[in-house]
């Protein structure tokens, strides 16, 4: 099982309304995707806790159906 | 979290300097995410110590709830939890790592 780009963009606009979100499927598998977000919740947060944002956004899925995101998360 | 499996985490942390959870070995790394990480460490010259969780299915799950971060590899440097790929990445390029390096006293090649 994978996800789709539309579905992993969804949750995480859903959790972050604000956020710019670029994602590409680098393997071209649906399994191996990279991400660039950008958001203004991420201002003077490590990149740790932006990260977990994301992660949270995610449900759960990353590291399970989710199996690769690359993540590069910015200060709006 | 079972308390024998945290315990076993906690002590892999506090034993190890520089501890790398990830999937495969430090020699042979079976995933490139954790081939990356194990790659600027090798770089940087930085003794560490590999974990495999991919061995022990119990750290692999046991892991991601002890720092509440989903993914694999994850890196501590005396017990402070680094990151994931992403984050050891981008410190690298930008000699944020050499510098966490620098004030935990551990030592790397400058």
């Amino acid at each position: 099982m994978s996800l789709k780009i539309d579905e992993i963009k969804k949750m995480i606009q859903e959790a972050i309304p604000d956020a710019e979100i670029n994602i590409q499927d680098t393997a071209g598998d649906e399994n191996h995707y990279s991400a660039t977000i950008k958001s203004k919740i991420f201002s003077g947060k490590s990149k740790i806790e932006q990260h977990k944002l994301v992660y949270k956004a995610l449900k759960g899925k990353m590291g399970n159906e989710l199996h690769a995101l690359a993540l590069n998360t910015l200060e709006l | 979290m079972n308390e024998n499996i945290k315990e076993k985490i906690s002590n892999y942390i506090s034993n190890n300097e520089v501890c790398l959870f990830m999937k495969g070995t430090p020699e042979v790394p079976q995933c490139g995410f954790s081939l990356a990480v194990s790659n600027v460490l090798k770089h940087l010259e930085v003794k560490f110590t590999g974990v495999n969780v991919l061995e022990d299915l119990e750290i692999r799950e046991g892991i991601k709830k002890y720092s509440d971060w989903p993914t694999i590899p994850q890196l501590y440097i005396k017990k402070e939890f680094i990151g994931g790929c992403d984050i050891i990445k981008e410190m690298f390029e930008k000699g944020e790592l050499q510098t966490k390096l620098e004030e935990k006293n551990v030592s790397y090649k400058k």
